[in-house]
C-alpha cells in the first residue's frame, strides 16, 4: 500500500531498510544469543544520520517528525525488534527535551542526540508499573540543586545511553502534581546501573535498573518546571506510542517475510505448503492485519506530525492494534514454520519472543484500552 | 589530492545470461547497481580524500541510467561525477571502454591517483583498469589490498597475491584496481543521499572527451566474441581410503591412468 511519504521519507525508508537488511539482519541472531548491545550497528546507524530523523534542523537533525521515527523504527524491527530499540528507546528518551525542553537543552542535549548518542527514558519502578503515580524516586532541591534518590526499574537503554530523562517526585504531598522530570547524565556522580535484566526477548536490548544515590543534578536539567513531571510522561507517551507501534509492525512484517519465503520452499504431500488454502488463508490474514496496523500508525503519526493537539486515543489504538497483530502474526508465523519454526536454528521464534514485549511496556495493552475508552466519553460529554 | 574512481553498472546477480544471437549480456528485467567491485574503489577513493584532502569524482562510461549507480557514488561521499555516453560507444570491447575512459580522464585534467574494482561481475575480463593506465602511460598496480603510504609523490602499497601479499612503491600518478579485503565499503548517510539527488552530474558525448573515432565503439574493439559459454561444473573429487602404502600405491595409479 502507498502511504503518500515525500520524497524525503522514501529516502529514509530505502536507507533505513537496506541497513537493516544488508547490516542489523545478519547479526541479529548472534546478538539474541549474545544479549549484547549491539554498538557496531548504532555507529552505522549514527553515521547515516538516521538518529537525527526526528530531531529539528536548527539542533543538527533532518527536522522529521514521528512519522519518520516511525519508517525508521519500522524497518530496522523488521530485520531486530531489539536492536531497533536502540534507536527508538531513543526516542523516547529524548522526547521530553523534544517536547518540554527550554533552547538551552535542546542545544545541549538534541545535538547529540542527532549525531547518535544513545538515550533513555526513567519512569518505571518496582511498585510504579501502570500506577505511574505511585513513583517513590525523590529529587529534593537543594540550592542550586536536586539530590535525586530512587531506583528506576527496566530501563531500556540503560548503561548504554549517555542522557536519561527521569521522572522524580519533588512533592509527595501533591500527588500527580508533584512530579518532575530531570535531564540526567550518565558520568554524573550518584547514577548506578543495576544487573541486566534477562528477558523472553528483546534480548539485544539493555533493559537494567538505573539507581539513583544523592546524585546532584543540577536545576537546570528540570524539564519544563517542578510540578509538571506527569504531563511531560503522559505527552512523551502520546508521541512514542506510535513508535512502539511501529516496531510492532516491524516485527510482525519480518516475521512473515519469513513465513511467506518458507511457505513456498517448504514441501509436504508432494507440493509447497503454500498450494494449501490453510496456509494461504493464514498468510492472507497476516498480511491484512499488518496492512491495517500499519495505515493505523502511519495515519496517527501524521495526526501528531500535523500539530493535533490530544492524540493519546488514536495513539493508544495504534499501539493496542499493532502490538495485538505482532503477536497473532508472529505466533502464526511459527505455525507456518512447524516444527522447524520452534526451533532457535530458524529466526521465526525470535520475532514470537520479541513481539510479546509491545503488548506490554510503554502502558499495556489494558492500559491503551482505558485510556481509549477514557477519551472516548469525554468527547462523548464534550458534544453533549 | 585528486582522486578519480572508475566504475561500471552491472547487473545484480551472479547468474548473468548471455544473448546466443548477439554474444552480449542480456540487461532486461535486471536490477542494476554498481559493479560489487568498485563499491571498495569508490570507499576507498573516499577514505583518500578524508586521510589526505581533495576531492574523489567518479566516472563511468555506460547507457543513460548509469546515472544513477553515479548518484548513488555521490551518496557515499564522492564529490563530482561524470557520465561518458554515446550511442558511438556500444559494442566496445575492454580495448575500446579503456581508451574511452582515458580520453574523459585526459579532458578532467591533473589527478594524482585513478582507482578501480578488480574487475567487473559481469564481464569478469580485469582488463580495463590496466587497459586505461597503458592508454594513459602511467604505472598500474592491480589487486591492492592496502594503500601503506602515499608521500613525496610516491604511494606504497600491498598487492594482494595468491600466497600473500608483495609490498610495492609505485611513483605518481598512477592506478590501482582493488580487491575485496581492502576496506568495508560505508552505508550512504541521508545527507549524502540528498546531496546525491540534487548534485549535478556533467555528460559528455563522444565529441566532448577528444578520442579518436575510429578507436571506439565496436569499429574500435579488436575483440571479435565468437561464442560465449559457461565451462561445465568439475566433476566431484574422489577419496581414496585405506592404510597409507596402499592408498599411494592407488593414487599413483590413477594418476598414471589420466597421464600426467
Amino acid at each position: 500500500m502507498d502511504y503518500l511519504f515525500n520524497e524525503q521519507q522514501k529516502m529514509i525508508q530505502e536507507l533505513s531498510r537496506k541497513i537493516a537488511q544488508e547490516k542489523i539482519k545478519p547479526v541479529a541472531a548472534k546478538y539474541d544469543e549474545s544479549e549484547e548491545f549491539a554498538w557496531d550497528i548504532m555507529k552505522i546507524i549514527a553515521e547515516s544520520d538516521l538518529f537525527g530523523v526526528y530531531i529539528p534542523e536548527q539542533y543538527g537533525g533532518l527536522g522529521g517528525g514521528i512519522t519518520e521515527m516511525c519508517i525508521v523504527t519500522e524497518e530496522f524491527s523488521r530485520a531486530c525488534g531489539a536492536i531497533a530499540l536502540g534507536f527508538a528507546g531513543t526516542g523516547l528518551g529524548t522526547f521530553p527535551i523534544l517536547l518540554y525542553g527550554s533552547d538551552e537543552q535542546k542545544k545541549k542535549y538534541l545535538t547529540r542526540i542527532a549525531k547518535g548518542t544513545v538515550a533513555a527514558f526513567c519512569i518505571t519502578e518496582a511498585e510504579a508499573g501502570s500506577d505511574a503515580g505511585s513513583i517513590k524516586t525523590t529529587a529534593r532541591r537543594e540550592g542550586d540543586y536536586y539530590i535525586l534518590n530512587g531506583t528506576k526499574q527496566w530501563i531500556t537503554n540503560a548503561g548504554e545511553a549517555d542522557v536519561y530523562t527521569v521522572i522524580a517526585m519533588t512533592d509527595k504531598t501533591k500527588g500527580a502534581r508533584g512530579a518532575t522530570a530531570f535531564i540526567v547524565e550518565k558520568g554524573m556522580k550518584g547514577v548506578e546501573f543495576g544487573q541486566k535484566e534477562k528477558k523472553l526477548g528483546i534480548r539485544a536490548s539493555a533493559t537494567r535498573e538505573v539507581i539513583f544515590t544523592d546524585c546532584k543534578v543540577p536545576k537546570e536539567n528540570v524539564i519544563a518546571r517542578e510540578g509538571m513531571g506527569f504531563i511531560v510522561a503522559m505527552k512523551t507517551f502520546d508521541s512514542s506510542r506510535p513508535g512502539v507501534a511501529a516496531q510492532a509492525v516491524g516485527i510482525a512484517q519480518g516475521a512473515f517475510d519469513e513465513a511467506l519465503s518458507y511457505s513456498r520452499k517448504r514441501v509436504q504431500f508432494g507440493q509447497p505448503i503454500s498450494s494449501f488454502q490453510a496456509i494461504q488463508h493464514m498468510l492472507a490474514d497476516m498480511a491484512t492485519q499488518i496492512e491495517a496496523a500499519r495505515a493505523l500508525v502511519y495515519a496517527t503519526a501524521r495526526m501528531i506530525d500535523a500539530g493535533a493537539k490530544n492524540v493519546a486515543k488514536e495513539s493508544s489504538m495504534a499501539k493496542l492494534f499493532a502490538s495485538d497483530v505482532a503477536m497473532k502474526v508472529t505466533t502464526d508465523a511459527v505455525q507456518i514454520f512447524g516444527g522447524y519454526g520452534y526451533m532457535r536454528d530458524y529466526p521465526v521464534e525470535k520475532y514470537m519472543r520479541d513481539a510479546k514485549i509491545t503488548q506490554i511496556y510503554e502502558g499495556t495493552n489494558q492500559i491503551q484500552r482505558n485510556v481509549i475508552a477514557a477519551n472516548l466519553i469525554k468527547e462523548s460529554i464534550k458534544a453533549e | 589530492m585528486n582522486i578519480i574512481v572508475c566504475i561500471k553498472q552491472v547487473p545484480n546477480t551472479t547468474d548473468v545470461k548471455i544473448d546466443p544471437v548477439t554474444n552480449t549480456l542480456i540487461r532486461d528485467g535486471v536490477e542494476s547497481v554498481i559493479n560489487p567491485f568498485d563499491v571498495y574503489a569508490i570507499e576507498e577513493g573516499v577514505r583518500l580524500k578524508e586521510r589526505f584532502g581533495g576531492k574523489v569524482t567518479v566516472i563511468t562510461m555506460g547507457p543513460p541510467q548509469a546515472e544513477s549507480a553515479l548518484r548513488e557514488a555521490i551518496s557515499v561521499g564522492c564529490d563530482e561525477a561524470v557520465l561518458v555516453s554515446d550511442r558511438k560507444f556500444a559494442g566496445s570491447d575492454t580495448w575500446a571502454t579503456s581508451y574511452t575512459l582515458s580520453c574523459a580522464i585526459k579532458k578532467l585534467g591533473e589527478f594524482d591517483i585513478i582507482l578501480c574494482g578488480k574487475q567487473a561481475s559481469d564481464g569478469d575480463t580485469a582488463q580495463v583498469g590496466p587497459g586505461i593506465s597503458t592508454h594513459l602511460d602511467i604505472p598500474q598496480v592491480t589487486y591492492v589490498k592496502k594503500i601503506e603510504k602515499i608521500e613525496n609523490g610516491k604511494a606504497v602499497v600491498e598487492r594482494m597475491t595468491e600466497e600473500g601479499y608483495d609490498i610495492l612503491e609505485t611513483p605518481m600518478p598512477c592506478l590501482f584496481t582493488v580487491v575485496k579485503e581492502i576496506n568495508t565499503p560505508r552505508m550512504p548517510s541521508l545527507k549524502g543521499m540528498m546531496r546525491a539527488k540534487s548534485a549535478q552530474i556533467v555528460k559528455w558525448t563522444a565529441a566532448d572527451i577528444d578520442c579518436d573515432p575510429q578507436s571506439i565503439g565496436l569499429d574500435g574493439s579488436p575483440t571479435r566474441v565468437v561464442r560465449i559459454f559457461t565451462p561445465p561444473p568439475r566433476k566431484g573429487g574422489e577419496i581414496i581410503k585405506g592404510d597409507a602404502a596402499q592408498v599411494s600405491q592407488e593414487l599413483v595409479q590413477l594418476l598414471k591412468d589420466i597421464v600426467i
